[in-house]
């Protein structure tokens, strides 16, 4: 018996496919079972083959596997896409009424379970309950406590009345007694255990959508674009909870200004995009810049250039983020390496904008943004939770930073590059923000001096930074090892779960996620002691390593993967021991 | 503050840069003196500039203010004013800052209607990039980079204002100080997005739009029985295509400006740094 369960529910956009997938993956998660999610969709809203699948075990897992072992497939195509992870003794739940599904042959040595998905439905109350049908039925393959399925649906639907509840249930009921009724003889040799543990269930974009909310931001400006549109779908509802505000602006340009605007006013203030909108927001990025304003702009990356493959993965974006805009501008790029930390590094964001008075890119992605992923709760202590806002003055203060004759200086040059910051209203602190080079008061100035006192002012933030906040990676593996695998984002869990086939193959590595993109941590010396050295990354051209080899003067081998599907753990391990065996500048790219 | 403030507290120590003779140093004393007429100060006062000649304003006056990227001053100055209501926000630009590179910003800005003004100084021609045309130019304006004229109708700002939904569209001439002042201070005393098209001539690069034109041929509504709550008669007035007229075209007197709508009533600059607001993690529970 797999010691972790695999389930996938296919069909076409429209079918309901993501709700009916979520009810399940809530289950298993109030049963007590870590859960993994990702999600398989095209760009389209009606038509084109969709899926969503649910890794579960009793343990946590990190990342998607080649392996269902139960497919609900609502299409003939949702089988076919499926070929390469069905195995031997799969079970394939179908409804073989559906006039796409009459002739659906079940490959052989898998178990067909021919359930009349949509006539049960209607049976407990409305066609519509069809997806419902097939989860009890899947209960039952999986042997799994339908009530736990019970309460997934409570929630899902209660406040659309108690009836309909009932009738959810229902339905469920129904595809499990078919299953009880005419299967009881096949073999479905599967047992989800389940535990006392309560886990929460969120994703990417939500977990970012709640560190903003944690880290007292207040105002969000943004404007849909995929995958980064979820951002602004939870804050919306929520922010207003805080005392915040979200505005969809009619493009990023008017989003980025608008968030901009709030947090001269004093506001912490976000914007979040995919790499399209980033381009459309890189003139004024150098404005807030400049003008050492804080702002959170959150890119979550998807495959590019120009309008790619908006519903696909990609990490393509990182040297827009790090060199993006015109001129030489100082900003973080901080990189979230799980679900987690998309909470974690957005409370951060806030701090360091604020603190440094600066921008601050978070770069999350796709995979991380549409995945879903079990944790304790407390992995989001609340009470943990600090704030920063850095250098502000007031009233009392001010005149600390006042010119003789009274004029405040937000540009003040000062040892550490970091100069007052009065919120307007502060008596005594009205002063210019300019893209404009200027001078202390922030008054436009061609001083040659001046230019370079206040480009100097601002990049020593970088080495004030550098002293003062700690940017290690995140180490795990075995810490002797000759071998070295790097990598940034989301690779992090896939990585982590590639050790096991590692391991298994007698490859000892040891791995550093980066989170810290710029300022980074310097991996000089663990380049040089690493005998090999690997870099992971979704892109095509290895931006990252690209960096790393500049940084550390050293060669690196590369392992990036562009197809538009993120890593999965055992083909990445595959892929490692390939590059590892590779002669010196071979490239593996999966 | 505000009972001593005079409008030369709204000065910045900077000599303005503009042409002697510039339109905009008019148009500027009457934001001003509109300001301080209307009981604010520097310091609880936003400008919000754009690019261009007229965007160099921010730098010439006194208050907090930003001096933005070409055509995006509006959204900046709605983010002021929406994470601090109690700003006195002023947005100003020129005709190609608002009309040509910003036009998509102002339409939304209009529909927005977030309490703020917003002056356009409406030269008919780039300045600062010296001299060529610009979109509310006439379509037999010659300049290097047209040199048979735009041969394209001007965009008509008052009548897209109104097309948008604006509740507050008012035009006026920088030399008619008092009655520029005048006008300003209604803008900025409406509640909503205060819109004012002021015909600041740039004596540099248009010889066609000059002062002389505009106190000839420019009807002071004013003087008339005109009515401002009509939106028929506004409409009427903005699409006039003999006529140019000056003082309040329209005004929507029942206008609920952005914040009022949304529930904005005070400044998001203050929040809770001991930690994660009161209740944040019903935000986790949530996700059981
Ligand atoms: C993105 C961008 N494009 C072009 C420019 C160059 N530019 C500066 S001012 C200006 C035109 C300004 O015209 P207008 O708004 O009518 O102002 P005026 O100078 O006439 O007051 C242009 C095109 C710029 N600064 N930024
Ligand atoms: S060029 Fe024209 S608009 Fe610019 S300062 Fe001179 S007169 Fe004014």
């Amino acid at each position: 018996m797999p010691a972790d369960f695999n389930w996938a529910i296919g069909g076409e956009a429209g079918d309901g496919i993501d709700s009916t997938g979520k009810i399940f993956a809530q289950a298993l998660s109030r049963a007590g079972r870590h859960v993994f999610t990702s999600k398989d969709f095209a760009s389209r809203i009606r038509g084109g083959y969709t899926a969503y699948k649910v890794r579960t075990s009793t343990e946590k897992v990190r990342s998607v596997v080649d392996r269902l072992d139960v497919l609900v497939a609502l299409t003939p195509r949702t089988i076919e896409e499926n070929l390469d992870e069905l195995h031997e003794g799969s079970i394939i739940i179908y409804d073989g009424e559906r006039t796409t599904m009459q002739d659906v042959e079940i490959p052989e040595g898998m178990i067909g379970l021919d359930v009349p998905l949509k006539s049960l439905a209607e049976d407990a109350g409305g066609a519509i309950m069809a997806n419902v049908v097939a989860l009890g039925a899947a209960c039952e393959a999986a042997d799994f406590d339908i009530e736990h399925l019970d309460s997934s649906l409570k929630k899902r639907f209660s406040d659309k009345g108690t009836a309909l509840v009932e009738n959810n249930k229902q339905a469920a009921r129904l595809g499990q007694e078919h299953v009880q009724e005419h299967y009881a003889d096949a073999d479905l040799d599967y047992d989800l255990d389940t535990t006392d543990n309560d886990y929460v269930l969120l994703n990417g974009d939500e977990a970012i959508g709640m560190g903003a909310i944690a880290a007292g931001c207040k105002y969000y400006a943004g404007y849909p674009i995929t995958p980064a549109t979820d951002v602004m779908t939870y804050l919306k509802g929520r922010i207003e909870n805080f005392g915040g505000h979200v505005v969809q602006a009619e493009d990023e340009l008017a989003a980025i200004n608008l968030a901009l605007g709030a947090a001269r006013a004093g506001a912490r203030s976000m914007t979040a995009t995919s790499g399209p909108g980033i381009d459309l927001m890189t003139e004024t990025f150098g404005l807030v810049a400049t003008s050492e304003t804080p702002l959170v702009i959150c890119d979550v990356m998807r495959s590019g250039p120009s309008t790619g493959m908006p519903t696909k993965q990609e990490q393509g974006d990182l040297n827009m983020m790090l060199y993006g805009g015109h001129g030489e501008i100082p900003r973080f790029v901080l990189a979230p390496t799980s679900v987690e930390e998309c909470f974690w590094k957005t409370v951060e964001a806030f701090n360091l904008a604020e603190k440094y008075q600066t921008p601050v890119y978070l770069a999350s992605d796709l995979a991380m943004a549409v995945t879903e992923q079990t944790f304790e709760p407390d992995a989001f202590d609340m009470d943990a939770v600090e704030i920063d806002r850095g250098k502000v003055v007031d009233e009392e203060t001010i005149g600390e930073h006042q010119t003789e004759s009274g004029g405040f200086k937000p540009h003040e040059i000062t040892d550490d590059g970091i100069s007052p910051r009065a919120f307007p209203g502060t008596e005594g602190g009205a002063h210019m923000s300019t893209g404009l080079e200027h001078d202390e008061q922030g008054r436009r100035t061609e001083d040659t001096e001046m230019r370079i006192e206040q480009v100097d002012k601002r990049n020593r933030k970088v080495e004030t930074a550098r002293e003062r906040e700690d940017f290690s990676p995140r180490e795990f593996g075995d810490a002797d090892a000759d071998n070295l695998i790097v990598t940034w984002g989301s690779n992090e869990g896939t990585l982590v779960e590639a050790l096991e086939f590692l391991e298994e193959d007698g490859v000892d590595v040891r791995i550093l996620s980066v989170p810290y993109l710029f300022p980074r941590p310097d991996l000089t010396e663990e380049f040089e002691a690493a005998e090999e050295v690997v870099v992971v990354e979704c892109n095509a051209t290895g931006q990252f390593a690209d960096v790393l080899e500049h940084d550390t003067l050293q060669r690196v081998k590369r392992v990036n993967k562009y197809n538009g599907v993120q890593f999965k753990a055992d083909e990445l391990a595959n892929e490692i021991t390939e590059a590892l065996a590779a002669g010196e500048g071979q490239e593996v790219q999966a | 503050m505000s009972s001593q403030v005079k409008f030369t507290d709204f000065k910045s120590d900077k000599q303005p840069t503009w042409c002697p003779g510039c339109g905009d140093f008019g148009t500027m004393n009457g934001m001003m003196k509109a300001l301080a007429e209307t009981g604010n100060d520097p310091d609880n006062t936003f400008v919000v500039a754009g690019i261009g000649c007229s965007g160099k304003i921010g730098t010439y006056m006194h208050s907090y203010a930003i001096h933005g990227v070409h055509g995006r001053a509006l959204p900046v100055g709605a983010g002021v004013k929406m994470a601090n209501p109690d700003l006195e926000v002023m947005v100003a630009g020129g005709d190609g800052d608002g009309y040509s590179i910003g036009a998509g910003h102002f339409v939304h800005a209009v529909r927005r209607n977030v309490d703020m003004s917003y002056v356009v100084m409406d030269n008919r021609i780039y300045g600062l990039t010296k001299g060529q045309a610009s979109p509310t130019s006439r379509e037999d304006f010659e300049t290097a980079t047209t040199p048979d004229g735009p041969q394209q109708p001007p965009v008509n700002p008052l009548a897209l204002a109104l097309a948008s939904g604006a509740t507050f569209i008012a035009q006026s001439f920088s030399s008619d100080a008092l009655r520029h002042q005048e006008i300003v201070r209604k803008a900025i005393e409406h509640d909503g997005f205060g819109f004012v098209n002021v015909f600041s001539p740039c004596v540099t690069f248009n010889d066609v739009d000059t002062y002389d034109y505009f106190r000839d041929s420019l009807v002071d509504l004013q003087e008339t029985d005109y009515d401002p709550h009509d939106r028929e008669a506004a409409k009427e007035k903005v699409l006039d295509a003999d006529k140019e007229y000056m003082g309040v075209l329209y005004q929507d007197e029942e206008s609920v400006p952005y914040e009022e709508t949304h529930g904005l009533d005070s400044s998001m600059a203050d929040i809770d740094d001991s930690g994660a607001p009161e209740g944040a993690m019903d935000l986790v529970r949530e996700f059981y």
